[in-house]
């Protein structure tokens, strides 16, 4: 085994910042009657569950690929008195691609079909005679076990099988941790209940918490990634690319790339919407109508020029000062990180706006005069009497603006001022597909992959922004 | 009302200002003068005789924000930023850094944006509103449930995808229209169509979606049930009183869209090769050409800012409560 380094990316600190934040969101909510109910309202939904689970597994993805190591080269020193010196590889690797070597090893020359063992383009070579003819080679890994009179077919059916049977193993467990564990607590509180009945409850799905239905979906990421243990080292799933690589670990590596661009560009405009919207609402006067200024400005600028400029002078300062910038991933790092930081300037002011307004309505309450009257400073009356009052427009703004964000990264990377040309991401592999539609035959396995990832990401995260929205927004709210 | 418009319009040369002042320091900040004499007039055989020259022809070669050479107000006046903004406010935008001049190209380029963009925004308009209110008419009932389903199913699907399908199957598949391309007069017809249809399907989705929670809001309010209650049938109801009030939030979002339809689609046009401003400008940003960066931003805040002005008066018109003052 060998020993490593971790290696700590700036996008990969602010996702544990925002990690870490959420955990004390929980602990802290967990303990408030008022913060946790419209949760648990949430948490009793189908719907909402269902796509929470799907989305819990692309955070999980995007979290394992945002763990960095650099991993420890082995030099045969011959002289081996001399002091050793650890030296460590310049590749980065993140524990995804630890997790998904096969996939990320094993690349052909070019394009290949899913599940193909012949390449994509026909090779010339010279045959008995010396002949040139035009044949498709056998690819390098793709089937490469598989003898001459050895069924495709056959074999990716049996691996399957062994997939669904794994799957199968999984979700009977987790029915079973479910019945032994969880049900007893929330429901049959009074019964004395064994095993049997609960797991009937949980079969029957009479349970709060829709378990059965929740199981029922997590199926499907656990089959998928059954499948992809059993038949990933052996074919490539989703094809290759035109320089061989994995269509499929691309695919699942650009989810990094989607999660960062939604959720740290709500992380970075937070304090500046929050601080400057309820100065705005709670002082009025000058305070007010500089921060107006400054916010209509700012949104009336055509978003996608303010960003395309910006990133141009990025592309330029890195050019001007490459010293700053060693390693690939150095560069495409920062580039994130600009254009997640621009899209957070340019995203701001709606939320600024309407935290503003309903500090204005809130700063007329009378609690809040009893609060000036009593003496209480203008700071303490802002975070502790006005603030908790609107974080359930915050919290609606951050999920609501999420799916918009990891759609306009495409948008972006297709103009060609998203993130960095060679960074794996959804917007990289439709700009590349464009032109692979126009091949003959088609090329259609990197846009299909692309856009399944991409759309259920995005689905889930509409599906559980709504009912988020549900749950938070107190004039939804039933009474 | 006049005199609130006049004021409003007012408000926005501070506002003008800010921006230009933004975009300028945005672009000098990593773009010196001489970096852009040396990108347009190529990096062989440059003399700083020829930077100079360059530079003092397109006025590149004052200070940028404040000459400390000159006294007074030309302290200001005699810099770049000042030279540069203040013909923007007459709407002269200047010349391009290969000298063309920027206001015709954009009074010829405008047409082709305004073709796409019109139809777009009217047909999808009008689909929108129709969309929603059939869901809102059947609304707890399996159309109103799965038609939901299917417009956020249709929201989470990126424009590029439906751009990249359109082509494959009308243009590749079918044959039915030039895959890209443009043309003049009525020969643009057949190029016009794939990107109008693009743009009205995908953005079906949030827009039905968006409008159906409207008229849901309307519905439950007691005026709707008086009226049934006086027996109009639902469909009257739906139609004269729903919609009416359900107008002033929809039209909130849509008078501010109808300046910035000039501005063009950026994906659009450069993905079906259409010479609108939105390809225009995307040319620009590749080129480094600060000068039409600079002018395109300028026209879309000015129109920006008289969406809202439009916005305020469509309120006056579809809401007699509402007042300017």
């Amino acid at each position: 085994m060998l020993d490593f380094t971790f290696k700590i990316l700036v996008t990969d600190a602010l996702l544990y910042i925002l990690v870490t934040a959420i955990i004390i969101f929980i602990v802290y909510a967990r303990k408030h009657e008022h913060l946790s109910a419209p949760w648990r309202q949430i948490k009793n939904k189908k719907l909402a569950m269902s796509s929470f689970v799907i989305l819990l597994f692309f955070v999980i993805t995007g979290f394992l690929d945002s763990i960095h190591i650099r991993q420890e080269i082995k030099i045969d020193t011959e002289s081996k008195t001399q002091q050793q010196v650890v030296q460590y590889s310049s590749e980065v690797l993140s524990l995804l691609d630890l997790l998904l070597t096969k996939l990320r090893v094993q690349t052909e020359k070019t394009y290949s079909a899913p599940f193909a063992i012949h390449s994509f383009t026909k090779e010339v070579t010279d045959d008995q005679q010396g002949k040139p003819k035009l044949y498709y080679p056998r690819l390098k890994y793709g089937g490469a076990h598989l003898q001459a009179q050895d069924s495709r077919i056959y074999d990716i059916g049996k691996r399957l099988l062994w997939a669904l049977f794994w799957t199968l193993l999984v979700i009977v467990l987790c029915i079973l941790l479910v019945a032994k564990f969880v049900v007893s607590k929330n429901d049959n509180k009074n019964e004395k209940t064994n095993l049997n009945t609960k797991l009937k409850t949980v079969l029957s799905g009479n349970t709060s918490t829709p378990w059965l239905t929740i199981l029922l979906v997590m199926s499907i990421p656990v089959f998928f990634i059954a499948s992809l243990v059993e038949l990933g080292p052996f074919y490539h799933i989703m094809g290759t690319d035109q320089v061989g690589n994995d269509v499929l670990y691309k695919t699942i590596k650009s989810i990094r790339t989607g999660l960062l661009i939604g959720t740290l560009t709500t992380l970075i405009i937070l304090p500046f919407a929050i601080i400057f919207g309820i100065t705005a609402g709670y002082f009025r006067g000058w305070v007010d109508d500089l921060i107006q200024y400054i916010y209509t400005t700012l949104s009336s600028i055509p978003s996608v020029l303010l960003i395309a400029a910006a990133i141009l002078s990025l592309e330029v300062y890195m050019t001007n000062n490459p010293q700053s910038f060693t390693t690939l991933i150095d560069r495409s790092d920062t580039r994130l990180l600009f254009l997640v930081m621009i899209l957070g300037v340019m995203s701001w002011t709606g939320l600024c706006r309407l935290l503003r307004a309903e500090t204005m309505k809130i700063r007329e309450l009378d609690y809040i005069q009893a609060a000036n009257s009593l003496g209480v400073r203008h700071r303490k009356i802002m975070s502790r009497h006005i603030f908790p009052n609107l974080m359930h427009i915050v919290l609606i703004t951050v999920v609501l603006d999420f799916s918009g964000l990891v759609l306009a990264e495409a948008v972006l990377s297709y103009i060609g001022v998203g993130v960095d040309p060679t960074m794996d991401s959804w917007g990289n592999m439709i700009n590349g597909a464009r032109l692979e539609m126009a091949r003959e035959p088609l090329v259609w396995w990197n846009l299909t992959a692309a856009f399944v990832f991409m759309f259920i990401l995005v689905l889930a995260a509409n599906i559980f922004s709504d009912a988020v929205r549900d749950a938070l927004d107190p004039r939804l709210r039933k009474a | 009302m006049i005199a609130y418009i006049i004021r409003r319009l007012f408000y926005a040369i501070p506002i003008l200002i800010g921006v230009n002042l933004l975009t300028f320091t945005l672009f000098f900040m990593v773009n010196s003068p001489d970096d852009m004499a040396r990108v347009h007039l190529g990096v062989k055989r440059v003399t700083p005789e020829a930077i100079e020259l360059w530079k003092a022809d397109r006025g590149y070669d004052k200070p940028l924000l404040y000459n400390s050479k000159e006294k007074g107000i030309r302290s200001l006046s005699n810099t770049i930023f000042f030279q540069h903004s203040v013909s923007l406010f007459v709407l002269d935008f200047g010349r391009a850094d290969d000298g063309r001049d920027i206001g015709r190209d954009i009074r010829q380029r405008m047409w082709p944006s305004l073709a796409i963009a019109v139809p777009t925004f009217i047909v999808g308009i009008l689909l929108n509103i129709t969309f929603a209110m059939l869901l809102a008419f059947f609304r707890g009932t399996y159309v109103d449930v799965w038609g939901v389903v299917l417009s956020v199913a249709m929201m989470s699907i990126s424009i590029m995808f439906y751009i990249i399908l359109g082509q494959l199957i009308m243009s590749k598949l079918w044959h039915l229209v030039p895959i890209s391309g443009y043309d003049t007069g009525l020969r643009a017809l057949k190029f016009l169509i794939l990107p109008v249809l693009i743009g009205i399907v995908s953005g079906i989705g949030a827009g039905s979606r968006l409008y159906r929670t409207f008229y849901l809001e309307e519905i439950n309010k007691d005026y709707v049930r008086t009226a049934r209650a006086k027996g109009l049938s639902s469909l009257q109801v739906l139609f004269k009183h729903v919609l009416r009030n359900a107008m002033v939030p929809i039209l909130t979002g849509v008078v501010a869209i109808i300046p910035l339809l000039f501005m063009g689609s950026l994906v659009m046009e450069s993905f079906f090769g259409i010479p609108g401003l939105g390809s225009y400008t995307i040319d620009a940003i590749n080129q480094q050409d600060f000068a039409i960066v600079r002018a395109m931003v300028f026209l879309g805040s000015l129109l920006y800012i008289f969406g809202l002005v439009l916005t305020d008066i469509s309120y006056t018109l579809v809401d007699p409560r509402v007042r300017l003052e």
